[in-house]
């Protein structure tokens, strides 16, 4: 498993390394979390009560609401954030709210990726190439 | 993306830094999405509460209206999603300083940047509807749902920052639902029942949610046997836009886009296909409501109540006492007219609170959850019940007169 990589089909942002937390769901900074103690918050998501902070978060679609765009950069400035999204199904607002917060975010896989990633394994995601990837360290 | 000469100049720089930062901004979400060009808007609206700007988001808005005067004003009409608080409720709802500190820092930036401090999700109902084919850049889902599906607009979801850059450039990156090709059906309800109440279509707007999965689905409608109205359809569409991320549905002979079927379906193509009965509805609200008890307020919320919404309530409170608190939330478009014709005086009297220009899970829910004591809630809002589980509620999704009666009755839930 080890060096496996898997290429997306677009990303934003840094090189970024970290432990994945990877979960078959949604994500939207509004609904989800509790950004003040930087954890997951909503009973029904299937990453209740898992610290974010530093992690790699591998997840299935961009959900709810439009306030993660402005979310990204306030969790961001207080170093409560996550190190990268990687996200099977994006929707505009994360794109927004990741180009507003310099975040790292790629999307688009040829895989379910949220299948292809253990859960916390040590991962590097790379947007800056010209096909991003996320690479199994 | 290409760019035209005036673009060019805005990306140089040579007009200024808010519209350089503008229209790199929106090159950068473009080329993310796969934008070729951009598409003039007409009208930009922008959800910016203080909850999700925070301390940081302030200070960037505030930066932007340190501006030169003659760079940093918006150049279309550039309204405002509900704010983070009502002042004149500020104190009843418990919230602290340094929110309302925060809300008014944020309004001054925003009236210094020339937007209209509308605070409304129901735009589409009080401020200027857009009209079938009209390009707008809207935040809210609640909004876009509406504008793109009932009114036949193109819009997508845009986040604040997004938002503001429409409204300082004038345009937007055209991709998704400013493309017609874009607009089709992927997934097909067959719908074998009739909702009745608001959190019936709310709920099926959740059930339709869930199915669709992510924000490039687009579901129609099949078996829906009347017109819906303006709140069925806004309670329907946010809940759509809350549970699925979907900025666009149609129905079958109701929508403008779908007089029939196959005006919005590609011919060959086939596609997901659903059904959805009263039991479905039914199980969808159950499992909100189960384990509830007892509650302790009730909230009409998310969207926005309508003058009809507010009628409503006030006729079901008529003569009654609430003996819990019972939040009802509208536009300040709406309040002065509610205050007039004796609506908010009747809501009042009967115990409940009327806010304006706020929406509840906008408004620092965590803290009035710890600093009330308020845990489990009551609402007709199918929207609220999807974010507020997140804030550390329990909600139970009940009808209007069932809420009304919870909230007349200590809290308990009628089963």
């Amino acid at each position: 498993m080890n060096g496996k990589i898997f290429l997306a089909t677009a990303g934003m942002g840094v090189k970024r390394q970290g432990h994945a937390l990877v979960a078959k769901d949604g994500f939207s900074a509004r609904y989800d979390l509790d950004r003040v103690r930087g954890i997951f918050s909503r009973p029904e998501h299937k990453l209740a009560g898992e610290s974010y902070i530093g992690r790699v978060l591998v997840l299935d679609a961009a959900k709810g609401g439009v306030a993660t765009a402005w979310m990204l950069h306030e969790m961001k400035a207080r170093g409560v954030v996550p190190a990268a999204l990687v996200l099977n199904a994006i929707n505009p607002i994360m794109v927004q709210g990741a180009a507003l917060a310099d975040f790292t975010m790629i999307s688009g896989f040829d895989c379910d990726i949220t299948q292809a990633i253990p859960n916390g394994a040590l991962v590097e995601v790379d947007p800056t190439l010209e096909r991003p990837l996320i690479r199994i360290i | 993306m290409r760019l035209t000469d005036e673009e060019k100049a805005m990306q140089g720089g040579n007009l200024g830094q808010a519209l350089k930062w503008a229209i790199e901004h929106q090159v950068r979400v473009g080329r993310y999405l796969g934008a070729h060009d951009f598409v003039p808007v007409s009208q930009a609206h922008i959800m910016a509460d203080t909850e999700s700007l925070g301390v940081a988001g302030v200070e960037w808005l505030e930066r932007m209206a340190g501006l030169p005067p003659a760079q940093r004003r918006v150049r279309i009409p550039t309204i405002t999603d509900p704010r983070g608080t009502d002042f004149a409720a500020a104190q009843r709802l418990k919230h602290e300083p340094w929110m309302l500190d925060l809300e008014r820092r944020a309004t001054a930036a925003f009236e210094a940047l020339g937007i209209l401090m509308t605070n409304t999700c129901i735009n589409y109902q009080t401020i200027m509807p857009p009209v079938r084919g009209e390009h707008v850049a809207y935040g809210d889902t609640g909004v876009v749902i509406y504008s793109n599906s009932v009114c036949g607009a193109h819009s997508n979801f845009e986040g604040g920052p997004s938002a503001l850059s429409a409204g300082l450039t004038g345009r937007t990156p055209r991709y998704g639902y400013h493309l017609d090709e874009r607009r089709r059906a992927t997934l097909v309800i067959n719908v074998a029942w009739m909702p009745r109440g608001l959190n019936d279509w709310g709920a099926l707007g959740g059930i339709v949610g869930r199915f669709a999965g992510d924000y490039w689905q687009v579901p129609v409608l099949v078996g829906i046997e009347r017109v819906p109205g303006s709140d069925e359809m806004k309670h329907f569409g946010a809940a759509l836009a809350s549970y699925g991320s979907v900025a666009l549905f149609h129905m079958a002979g109701i929508t403008p886009e779908a007089q029939q079927l196959n005006d919005v379906v590609i011919p060959g193509h086939t596609m997901r296909t659903y059904q959805v009965g009263e039991a479905d509805v039914r199980a969808f609200q159950l499992s909100y409501t189960n384990e509830v008890e007892k509650v302790d307020l009730v909230v009409f919320s998310a969207p926005q109540l309508s003058l009809v919404e507010m009628q409503r309530v006030a006729d079901m409170l008529d003569g009654r006492r609430a003996t819990i608190p019972v939040l009802v939330v509208t536009s300040p478009q709406v309040k002065p007219d509610a205050d007039r014709m004796g609506l908010t005086a009747r809501i009042e009297a009967a115990g409940g609170t009327v806010l304006s220009g706020m929406c509840f899970y906008q408004s620092y829910a965590r803290e009035m959850a710890e600093a009330n004591g308020w845990k489990r809630l009551a609402t007709n809002s199918a929207k609220l019940t999807n974010i507020i589980g997140g804030y550390g509620y329990v909600p139970a999704l009940l009808s209007m007169e069932a809420c009304i009666e919870a909230a007349c009755a200590g809290g308990r839930i009628a089963k």
